[in-house]
């Protein structure tokens, strides 16, 4: 069984084979009496207090989930005696799901001297080649916009985060950004797949192969040719300017987008704006073998330390991802439903949302509900 | 300064250029703008070396008038053009790409009171031009960062903020992932920041920007930040405001500036009399601002704003019926009772 599982996360991750996916989730609640190992990473800001909200929510959903707690930092106080890269890598291949808060990066070189940052090196290290962030309406909270519904697909590995930069005579800098044909293929697949398991009409390319014509050429170029093995989705693409000013004006043309790294993380933020802010949209990561759940706008929040003013909902919403992911779909609903229902009511809502609650007081209506919800 | 014309090279463009031109030159006319248009062609000549590129009296004639005004290029696909946008940037060393999007009363978005500066660095950045395969399938593309370019780009921002009574500059950049390359212009923006105290310094991720952007574009004032971001983030604004038929954009160079509408060529509407002349008539009234023409700048721009909002005599893409002459005619007759 345990080998069983284990192929699940793999075939979640990557496959196309819906049948036995399919197959695998229908498989009888009984996991729940099973403890399950899961990977954290508190991270910085706001994050390490919400991971306490986190870990009450899934005890009260009757998930039974041992985590494994991991300081990763690069910043402040816990630079230096945090987790290195190595522990975190050991424990998601061993886990092979992380629930993550947010690391932030500093603009200065690492004490290692290392122009990476921290987040890359984890990513890169367990290969976390996609990124997905669903942008969707909040049911129940007014926006500009209404029934978003988009899916970033943003390639995690090479691009502009390629750490590779130096200083060719004084006060000239080159920042190299690495377009490998091997990455794009493998990102537009998995966009692909990602559209056929989930029903969606529409993959859009983003992109700058207007000015790029080589590094960005080769990356819509891979999208093109994937695209032909998927006659049932609709392929187009789109040059990453524009796709602003067309989020911005009108967001729901949009069905799932594919982009290399750096449109990623500026698409990701640009949308989750729209819906309503870091404090809300979940996002999550995959290489072949782990999964890693975090925050789709990557936000620590530092200002906000130790206020009891974070929203929870992004870092809930994460969680009750990442207890889906692991067949613990009960409880996984039950933190949806409970986040949906509290926002929905309107009562109860952090700052950012509009409203006047506290950290605490969001958790305290979510936890009543995840109870009630568990009782039916 | 204002007692003898002065000339302004006037590049019409193709598509709907030559109307919107000629809208803007009625305009001009009917507000008695000190000026006299010299118009060139820039339609690409082959030149001795066998390549395509812009016609040299176009060169001289803007080196001559170190201001210019022009329509929208059509950039031929491929074929190995440069394009011309690029080459008029090359040619006359625009380092710095000015954008104010400002809400348009009358013209409804989903954002009130938009006031905006996008200020980008034009001539190095992600637009080197420099990439090559090193192996099979692996393109490498380089982004090129200067000190003296970013320095030049931050001190503009500061004399714009200035010049254009704005409080704050806000260099937008990515140093926690190109730390040493986006460090750089950080630490340029920061340099010239020591020597403005007048105007207040602020610096924020790319992310953060697009992520407040969306939701309250009202905390921003005046942006600066590298080529590829700014080009972002300055048609992410024009969508704010209703897009690039709105929007003015000027190109600032050492020796002179040129002053231009982004939007396309429209060539499905061309010639009949149907073409938005706004965004090139603020990008010229952004020139007057420029060549210290204040007053007729306020008269003009006055005599847009109010014409779209009283909504009478609105072209097809802000929701009416009139025609660009229609439009124009307006806008002429308002300067007039000023």
């Amino acid at each position: 069984m345990a080998a069983l599982k284990r192929l699940s996360h793999v075939m979640k991750a990557t496959t196309s084979n819906l049948q036995f996916v399919r197959a695998l989730q229908t498989t009888p609640a009984s996991f729940n009496l099973k403890r399950h190992q899961v990977t954290m990473i508190p991270g910085d800001g706001v994050f390490p207090e919400l991971m306490n909200y986190v870990k009450e929510a899934c005890e009260a959903a009757g998930a039974g989930i041992d985590w494994r707690v991991i300081w990763a930092s690069e910043t402040g106080a816990s630079q230096g005696f945090g987790a290195d890269v190595k522990e975190v890598l050991d424990s998601c291949h061993a886990t092979k799901v992380c629930l993550k808060g947010i690391i932030s990066s500093p603009h200065t070189v690492g004490a290692e001297g290392l122009l990476a940052t921290l987040n890359m090196r984890i990513r890169r290290g367990l290969d976390l080649f996609a990124n997905v962030v669903r942008v969707k309406s909040v049911p129940g909270f007014e926006t500009r916009h209404k029934d978003i519904d988009v899916v970033i697909i943003r390639e995690q590995t090479e691009g502009e985060y390629s750490a590779l930069e130096h200083e060719s005579v004084p006060g000239v800098i080159e920042s190299l950004k690495i377009i490998t044909k091997k990455n794009s293929e493998r990102i537009a697949r998995f966009a692909f797949d990602y559209a056929t398991r989930h029903n969606r009409k529409k993959v859009t390319a983003v992109h700058k192969a207007n000015i790029m014509k080589l590094g960005d050429g080769l990356f819509l170029d891979c999208c093109h040719e994937v695209s032909k093995l998927y006659p049932h989705i609709e392929f187009d693409n789109l040059i990453i300017d524009n796709c602003c000013m067309q989020l911005v004006s009108n967001p729901n043309q949009f069905d799932v987008m594919v982009m290399p790294n750096l449109y990623g993380n500026i698409l990701d933020n640009l949308a989750s704006g729209l819906v309503g802010g870091a404090g809300v949209v979940p996002g999550e990561s995959y290489s072949k073998k782990v999964a890693v759940f975090e925050p789709g706008a990557r936000h620590a929040f530092a200002e906000a330390v130790g206020k009891n003013l974070a929203n929870p909902t992004a870092i809930l919403l994460c969680t009750s991802n990442l207890l889906h992911h692991i067949n613990l779909d009960k409880s996984a609903q039950a933190i949806r439903n409970s986040v949906e229902h509290v926002i929905k009511s309107g009562k109860v809502r952090t700052q950012d949302m509009g409203g006047y609650a506290t950290t605490l007081e969001f958790m305290t209506a979510v936890l009543a509900q995840i109870r009630r919800e568990a009782a039916n | 300064m204002s007692d003898k014309s002065r000339l302004v090279t006037l590049i019409p463009g193709d598509g709907i250029g030559p109307e919107i031109s000629n809208s803007v030159k009625q305009i001009f006319g009917a507000a008695g703008v000190p000026i006299t248009w010299e118009s060139v062609d820039v339609t690409p000549v082959k030149g001795p070396d066998g390549k395509f590129d812009i016609p040299q009296n176009a060169i001289d004639s803007v080196n001559k008038n170190h201001v210019g005004l022009k329509g929208p290029l059509a950039t031929p696909v491929g074929k190995g053009h440069r394009s011309l946008n690029l080459a008029l940037r090359k040619e006359f060393n625009l380092y710095a790409n000015v954008r104010p999007c400002k809400s348009v009363e009358g013209y409804e978005t989903a954002y009130k009171d938009v006031d905006i500066v996008t200020i980008r660095e034009n001539t190095e950045g992600e637009y080197s031009g420099i990439e090559h395969e090193i192996v099979d399938g692996v393109v490498q593309s380089i982004k090129l960062i200067t000190e003296n370019a970013s320095r030049r780009v931050a001190e503009f921002a500061f004399k714009y903020a200035r010049a254009n009574n704005r409080r704050t500059v806000t260099a937008v950049h990515k140093a926690n992932i190109m730390r040493m390359s986006d460090g750089l212009f950080l630490k340029c923006c920061r340099q010239a920041a020591e020597k403005n105290r007048d105007i207040t310094f602020k610096e924020m991720y790319l992310d953060t920007v697009c992520l407040n952007m969306v939701r309250d574009p009202t905390h921003f004032d005046v942006l600066v930040m590298p080529n590829l971001y700014g080009d972002i983030l300055s048609d992410l604004c024009a969508g704010l405001i209703g897009g690039l038929g709105v929007t003015p954009s000027g190109n600032i160079g050492e020796q002179g500036a040129i002053f231009e509408s982004v939007h396309g060529t429209a060539p499905d509407i061309a010639g009949q009399d149907k073409a938005n002349p706004t965004a090139l008539l603020l990008s010229a009234v952004m020139m007057l601002r420029y060549m210290e023409f204040y007053e007729h700048a306020d008269r003009i721009e006055r005599a847009v704003f109010e014409t779209i909002k009283e909504g009478q005599k609105l072209t097809g893409d802000l929701g009416g019926s009139a025609k660009c002459s229609e439009f124009t005619d307006e806008i002429c007759r308002k300067v007039d009772n000023y």
